[in-house]
């Protein structure tokens, strides 16, 4: 009987295997023609990104400054009664999901970069994200050129060592495993500053008082809305919608709502 | 794998020379400091005796990037500044003093109570004693698991990787972020850390035929 049982498993799995690559190969099709048709949209997000989107372990919900973006988008490009869901990726998985067509477009903290950009079609930059500096409140450093024979902190695998000495090449650089560690060290003055994405800094700033953030963007990386290669529909439309959401003043509203609080966050840069 | 060692052989050499000076460092303070160890808690004083079993206890028992951390972190907060290095380093010669300790010790406790008792009726002092007849024997006795632990050590220093100590493994995983090549430079880095541990195995055990005869 076991074993009938398990004959009968492996054909199941095969045919698993078939439904399942079928499914992927729907994304030749149009993608803003499905999702005008079912007026609803899958976005791919951060669960794990403070600010961006981070999930509330009260309501089990994604929250952050892309969740609302995300719904805005979606009624501006759909219509009022439309909805959005939310799909978790991660650097690794957001690429692979989008061209299976698990998801319609990833909005998940993502650098608009060439090589990127040969896989996926990118919107217009939709966050003006980059490198930055976080100090302790009392810091004399106001911006990269004071870091000339100074410590900065950074996490290893990061392009911030690069960055840091395109514009300071006397900086010393220390990297560390994670953020946490990271911060620990600016904490125990093993540095100066905390070098990093602006977004990142900014939520690090929300959860320790006394650390602000210095100098602005000295290294411009811009997030984008990505989308499948060769959907240049769901791209005009998603650009549509931005112009129109950052007209009629709602971008500015979740931008505000989202990063007010942040001490030395440049809200000046972010709104035009 | 050649293309890694070229590209990033001045890397590699920094990560090199402080791993072998941490090691060298470390190796001289926590034998001294183990030793020392080992003699309190052997020690007929009753203070020396709790003061050296707290010791061993406290750093034997905690995991070494604990106690690093805990000299990186917490240390220049409120005392000294601390580089990843000093911190490193101070980390892991109290860690290994610790072990090294207990080692000691066990060498000595192995030589028979009649040899201090021989010795002391002769008209030596406890400190004689202890320095021309037991630990000559203990020594004997305690080289091969020294020599484990001084092995221990080399590998250990790379601890300094979680501190930016600048030691091999940091600059490995530096690399190796960078080049995507990770196996290779793993691999390298192994093959770095050969070079310090086994001229150590082999005088270690060159010692122990030596001390044999």
């Amino acid at each position: 009987m076991k074993k009938a049982k398990r004959f009968l498993l492996i054909p199941l799995l095969f045919f698993l295997c078939f439904a399942l690559t079928a499914c992927g190969k729907r994304n030749n099709q149009n993608v803003y023609q499905k999702v005008k048709e079912s007026k609803h949209i899958i976005w791919g997000v951060r669960a794990d990104t403070r600010l961006f989107g981070l999930t509330n372990v009260k309501t089990g919900k994604i929250e952050g400054f892309e969740i609302d973006l995300a719904h805005a988008l979606t009624k501006q490009m759909l219509g009022k009664d439309a909805t959005a869901s939310f799909v978790t990726t991660t650097a690794n998985t957001r690429i692979p999901l989008l061209k299976n067509g698990n998801i319609d477009a990833v909005l998940a903290t993502m650098t608009i970069t060439p090589e990127r950009a040969k896989q996926v079609d990118f919107s217009k930059p939709y966050f003006p994200a980059g490198s930055s500096l976080l100090v302790p409140d009392n810091s004399k450093i106001k911006n990269v050129k004071d870091l000339n024979g100074e410590t900065v902190l950074a996490v290893k695998g990061t392009t911030a060592v690069n960055d840091v000495h395109k514009f300071e090449p006397k900086a010393r650089v220390l990297q560390y495993d994670d953020y946490g560690q990271a911060m620990s060290a600016l904490k125990a003055n093993q540095g100066v500053a905390l070098t990093t994405d602006n977004g990142l800094l900014a939520g690090i700033a929300q959860e320790n008082p006394g650390y602000k953030l210095v100098g602005g963007v000295y290294n411009n990386a811009p997030y984008g809305i990505a989308v499948n290669k060769g959907q240049k529909d769901m791209v005009d439309h998603i650009n549509k919608a931005l112009d129109q959401l950052k007209k009629n003043g709602t971008y500015d509203r979740l931008i505000k709502k989202w990063f007010a609080g942040i001490p030395g966050f440049s809200l000046k840069g972010v709104l035009k | 794998m050649w293309q890694i060692i070229t590209n990033n052989w001045g890397s590699f050499l920094t990560g090199f020379w402080n791993t072998i000076l941490c090691s060298i460092i470390a190796l001289i303070f926590s034998l001294i400091l183990g030793v020392f160890f080992a003699l309190l808690e052997v020690a007929p004083t009753k203070f020396g005796k709790i003061v050296a079993k707290v010791y061993i206890a406290i750093f034997r028992n905690i995991p070494l990037l604990v106690i690093v951390m805990i000299f990186y972190l917490i240390v220049p907060r409120y005392i000294v500044k601390l580089s990843g290095f000093q911190a490193g380093t101070i980390g892991l010669t109290l860690y290994t003093s610790a072990f090294i300790a207990e080692t000691v010790r066990a060498g000595i406790s192995s030589i028979s109570t009649g040899q201090m008792e021989g010795a002391r009726s002769n008209g030596m002092t406890y400190t004689q004693a202890m320095r021309y007849v037991i630990l000559p024997q203990a020594m004997k006795i305690v080289i091969p698991p020294l020599g484990n632990q001084f092995v221990n050590l080399v590998k250990n220093s790379s601890v300094l990787a979680f501190v930016a100590g600048f030691d091999l493994m940091y600059q490995a995983q530096l690399i190796a972020f960078s080049t995507f090549r990770t196996i290779d430079t793993y691999v390298v880095v192994g093959l770095f850390y050969l070079i310090l541990t086994l001229p150590l195995s082999y005088y270690m055990r060159h010692l122990e035929k030596k001390l044999a005869q």
